[in-house]
């Protein structure tokens, strides 16, 4: 059974209508990749999965569980953790700080006030941070890093909820070819235990790290499969060459 | 897990290069500031010896602070703009009134948690009306909210007889602690000054807490907050309630402190001053609001007394503190507190 169902997901924003009855299967384990010209509906579906926006029609069943109408508060606790396309790293507090809010995010509210788990989580935290090459900055404000560092900031934080799903909206949006490289070798590891869709503009990148792709083309699903599958698909390559 | 060679040289160096350019720790006013605040409180009684009218006002500047504290920890901390929080003040000070009237008691050891009782209970039904619905409450709702509930309940005491309608309520049975009765001077100081050391110690070490940690990030970014799991209007409820707790527990204090309780203590004016009280001191901290309450009272009782300006004071100290919240929004102590300072730190910090 696929750990995630959307079955025709429709979204409208006034009259511009972003999704159009979309539907996708995301089996545990995987890396699946959404690519699409831009205004594809990429985004608009993640924060779809995420809770950002609610599906006008359509469902999305996760892990079992329907969660078309949920809050984002309750995907989050679902296992369902959002990287978004525009970092939004808390940047008043330290970098370990950002950190330690995701990690901390399952405790209670008695645990909180009591700092309970500060201590247990501070290994978490270190390796998160050890893992992302932030180590080094964990005392300066997410508002001082870089671009790059933000991403992967934003990143060690969705991991930090020890998610089930990860959406990545474009993670390495903004980064040197660099950094685009050591994201995807930081990323490859998480496969043991997360499920990952990511969003991303770098066919590249998607195609060294994902196992399978959605085609979206002006909110529909154009067309699914391996990457070998989606390389060789003349309706995908007429798309791409005449509007990416 | 990578090593530090898969980042290649370049991105080393550059590493390096930030390690280098990091910032000493900043220097922590804070602490420094209450252990002056905590001295010159225990040792005001002994300055002021007989000057009543000063003891006066300095038990009224303790009791008025834990407003300012509640206003503190619903806005400095959690980013929740009450314009109602002497609704709870006032309503806890009528409670306590009407217990020593209508059923002749006054034993702080039953007043006291009845007044702070009564605050949570009321601002509990507030954060349930406001903040607890299944839509999220914009701050304009919550602030027109609590600012329209201030309002009503100053107008209803006031044309309610039983309460004592615009009189108020007079003659507060005085506070008893067994035979002692607490009369205004040094004794009234003290308890008031030993409750809200209480105060501020609770509200320390919630701000110090992870649950702090979590206040802060609601503060700067709701929405992220949410995406991370956390239920944040439970949260804000949670703390809007023990900050209506604490604003209980002032009212009781203020309406047997000054033998009265008007409709005027539980209205918008009251609750606008807790603002100010803030602002002016320096919100985002604990002790920048007392220290605000300070000098507001302070101006207010030697302005009022100056026979030149006496009727005009009020509209001096009007335009002191609109300048002081045009040209500096972070109040007199943000002048000497960092502002990382100010937000806190709550993971491993230099200096921790």
């Amino acid at each position: 059974m696929a750990l995630l169902e959307v079955r025709g997901v429709t979204k409208s924003f006034r009259s511009l209508r972003a999704l159009e009855g979309v539907d996708i299967d995301v089996r545990e384990g995987t890396f699946h990749g959404l690519i699409g010209p831009n205004g594809s509906g990429k985004s608009t579906l993640l924060k779809a999965i995420a809770g950002d926006h609610f599906a006008d029609s359509g469902s999305i069943v996760f892990d079992g569980r329907d969660i078309t109408r949920a809050t984002p508060y309750e995907r989050a606790r679902a296992g369902i953790s959002l990287k978004f396309q525009i970092t939004a790293v808390l940047p008043e507090l330290s970098v370990y700080d950002n950190v330690l809010l995701a990690a901390q995010s399952g405790e209670t509210l008695p645990r909180l006030l009591f700092s309970a788990s500060r201590k247990a989580l501070d290994a978490e935290v270190g390796g998160l941070l050890e893992r992302f090459r932030l180590t080094g900055r964990a005392d300066d404000l997410a508002g001082e890093l870089s671009h790059g560092e933000k991403q992967w900031l934003e990143i060690a934080m969705a991991l930090a909820l020890r998610p089930k799903l990860l959406l990545l909206d474009e993670p390495t949006g903004g980064m040197s070819p660099e950094e685009r490289r050591v994201t995807g070798r930081l990323l490859a590891p998480i496969k043991s235990h997360c499920t990952l869709i990511i969003v991303e503009h770098d066919l590249n990148f998607i195609r060294d790290i994902c196992d399978e792709l959605t085609v979206l083309d002006q909110g529909n699903v154009l067309d699914r499969g391996d990457v070998e599958t989606i390389q060789r698909s003349s309706k995908v390559q007429q798309v791409f060459t005449t509007r990416v | 897990m990578l090593t530090e060679g898969e980042s290649g040289p370049a991105a080393d160096a550059a590493a390096q290069a930030r390690m280098v350019k990091r910032r000493p720790p900043a220097r922590r006013v804070l602490p420094n500031v209450e252990w002056v605040a905590l001295a010159v409180a225990l040792g005001l009684p002994l300055v002021l010896g007989d000057r009543t009218d000063l003891v006066t006002l300095a038990t009224n500047i303790l009791i008025l602070s834990m407003l300012a504290i509640s206003f503190e920890l619903c806005w400095g901390l959690s980013g929740i703009m009450s314009f109602g929080q002497a609704l709870f003040f006032g309503v806890a000070g009528y409670a306590i009134a009407l217990v020593g009237r209508d059923l002749d008691f006054s034993d702080i050891w039953a007043v006291l948690p009845l007044a702070m009782l009564v605050g949570l209970g009321l601002s509990a039904l507030f954060a349930a009306f406001l903040l607890l619905g299944r839509k999220t409450p914009t701050p304009i709702f919550v602030a027109f909210g609590t600012l329209t509930g201030s309002y009503a309940a100053e107008r209803l005491v006031s044309g309610w007889q039983y309460v004592g309608a615009g009189n108020g309520l007079s003659s507060v049975k005085l506070l008893k602690l067994g035979q002692y009765e607490f009369v205004e001077g040094d004794a009234f100081y003290l308890l008031a000054f030993g409750l809200l050391l209480l105060v501020y110690l609770a509200a320390r070490f919630l701000k110090r807490s992870q649950l702090g940690l979590v206040l802060a990030g609601m503060r700067q970014n709701e929405e992220r907050l949410a995406f991370l799991g956390y239920r944040v209007q439970l949260f804000k409820a949670v703390v809007f309630s023990f900050a209506g707790l604490i604003a209980g527990l002032g009212g009781a204090l203020y309406s047997y402190h000054q033998g009265f309780i008007g409709p005027g203590n539980m209205g918008p004016g009251l609750s606008t001053t807790a603002v100010v009280y803030c602002l002016l001191g320096g919100s985002g901290t604990l002790i920048g609001p007392i220290f605000g309450t300070a000098l507001v009272e302070t101006l207010s009782y030697v302005l009022s007394d100056v026979a030149a300006i006496r009727h005009i004071w009020p509209v001096i100290l009007g335009l002191v503190l609109l300048a002081i919240v045009m040209f500096q929004p972070r109040g007199i102590l943000g002048l000497f507190v960092s502002e990382r300072e100010r937000i806190g730190s709550y993971g491993r910090r230099q200096g921790r």
